[in-house]
């Protein structure tokens, strides 16, 4: 049977993992290849990195961190931030990622979507949204907006028809980020997860939120997800405890969850 | 020393990074004569059969790699697409591929199941074989497909996972080996069957060893 994935995500500015709440107020953890490596040894299914400087600051992606972790880690490893055109595609993949996320920029260019599915496979299109929860109207019937630019920016778009036009467009799998969600450690917005994973067929991940196994279980359990993204819970010295990916799957093992199964060393 | 085909759409760095870590020599293989002096070649893949088909013949290297695996017996291990092309014929984009192992790629159900299968499946090895040294008998892997071979001869199943039902996820007929898992970005057990696979090779792939 395909098992649950947990994805461990990263924001990653000069090489440094930082960490941000509600897509603001970022502090450093550590070298981003160091935090790599530590949890590929712990056996995460998958890793995620947003290069936020590259974003932000609309400079050249880290391609040395990028290499330097494809070196050490032998689990899917995917890019995001500051992705412009097919050209940087290429050179992350060659840098040795799986995969692209593409965000803001296939906002406003959708056509990147299907280039890049063209080019390099949908296996390799991450799409991740930014969603916020907003009243219900004619525009945005699902209640929930597609923001982008860290947040910044509202587009007017519902998120649930941008998740289908993904998928037509090429993508291979879609993120779902919660922007009310994120960094709170309150759980994910199970609510649009759900509704995005009942009207497409492609993996969806759920992101932003995860405080503990409980919350991750519910993402598997109460909505269609393929996959949870977690960060802070394994490594942020801000919350009153870590967990070890060992711990999270004999949780989720416990109630039922088919996940990889942590090889004993 | 063993080759690792690189072109447009593989992920020929992956599987060199991986032979790296396992302590394998490993050489990018660009052209035909790059082919020299390996003892084994990996044909990585993603992307789709016809794309690969096309870069393989583009760059010269089908032409000196089908003697080489055919009749020399030099040890060949194809992973993903790698996999899927050494059949005859592809559902996908309905091609005609290698047919060096007789047998079909068909397309996942997808009124059943959701396509690609994309994550970690368990691997049921079949029967023995020197690149499953110290495997067990099952383990996971990971994942990305919509295509999957069907084999005419059971012989050559190595190994099954069951998406939508027992679909042959690895085959092996004398010196052609073949995984539909991503076996570089399989964690440690992905490594060592990398690393069995590089001694198989360079003991020149006896049986017995």
């Amino acid at each position: 049977m395909l098992t649950k994935r947990l994805l461990a995500c990263f924001d990653m500015r000069d090489g440094m993992v930082t960490k941000a709440h509600q897509f603001q107020d970022n502090f450093d953890i550590g070298s981003a290849a160091e935090i790599a490596c530590k949890i590929y040894e712990d056996q995460i299914d998958e890793i995620l990195f947003y290069d936020i400087t590259a974003s932000a600051e609309k400079k050249p992606i880290d391609l040395e961190t990028v290499r330097t972790v494809a070196e050490r880690v032998f689990v899917p490893f995917s890019v995001g931030g500051g992705i412009r055109d097919l050209n940087d595609m290429y050179q992350v993949l060659k840098a040795g990622a799986e995969k692209i996320s593409i965000d803001s920029m296939a906002v406003r260019n959708p056509q990147i979507i299907a280039e890049g599915a063209k080019a390099f496979g949908s296996q390799c299109m991450i799409l991740s949204m930014q969603v916020k929860r907003v009243e219900k109207t004619e525009k945005i019937p699902s209640g929930y907006e597609i923001a982008i630019d860290g947040a910044r920016t509202f587009t007017g778009m519902d998120a649930l028809e941008w998740a289908k036009r993904g998928e037509s467009l090429g993508a291979g799998e879609l993120c779902i980020n919660s922007i009310d969600c994120d960094g709170t450690h309150n759980g994910y917005d199970l609510e649009i997860t759900k509704l995005i994973s009942d009207h497409v067929s492609i993996p969806i991940i759920a992101s932003g939120g995860a405080g503990n196994p409980s919350h991750i279980a519910d993402a598997f359990t109460k909505t269609g997800a393929s996959a949870a993204i977690i960060s802070s819970m394994l490594y942020s010295p801000k919350l009153p405890r870590n967990y070890p990916v060992s711990e999270i799957k004999d949780y989720l093992t416990a109630r039922g969850i088919p996940v990889r199964p942590y090889l004993k060393q | 020393m063993i080759g690792v085909i690189d072109y447009k759409a593989g992920n020929a760095p992956s599987v060199y990074n991986a032979l790296k870590r396992v302590g394998a020599d490993g050489v990018m293989v660009r052209s035909g004569e790059d082919l020299d002096g390996v003892n084994g070649v990996i044909l990585p893949g993603v992307g789709s059969a016809e794309a690969t088909l096309s870069s393989l013949a583009e760059t010269g290297i089908l032409s000196v790699l089908t003697p080489k695996v055919r009749e020399d017996g030099l040890p060949f291990l194809g992973i993903c697409i790698g996999m899927q092309i050494l059949f005859e014929h592809s559902e996908e984009g309905d091609v005609d591929c290698l047919g060096w192992l007789k047998g079909q790629v068909v397309r996942f159900p997808s009124d059943r199941v959701r396509v690609p299968q994309m994550g970690w499946n368990e691997v049921v090895f079949r029967r023995e074989h020197p690149i499953l040294k110290g495997m067990g008998t099952s383990g996971h892997f990971y994942y990305v497909n919509s295509y999957h071979v069907v084999p005419e001869d059971a012989e050559d199943i190595l190994a099954v996972t069951d998406y939508a039902g027992d679909f042959c996820c690895m085959v092996q007929r004398e010196n052609i080996l073949a995984a539909q898992f991503h076996l570089e970005k399989s964690g440690p057990l992905g490594l060592r069957l990398l690393e069995n696979f590089a001694r198989w090779a360079e003991r020149g792939n006896d049986a017995s060893c």
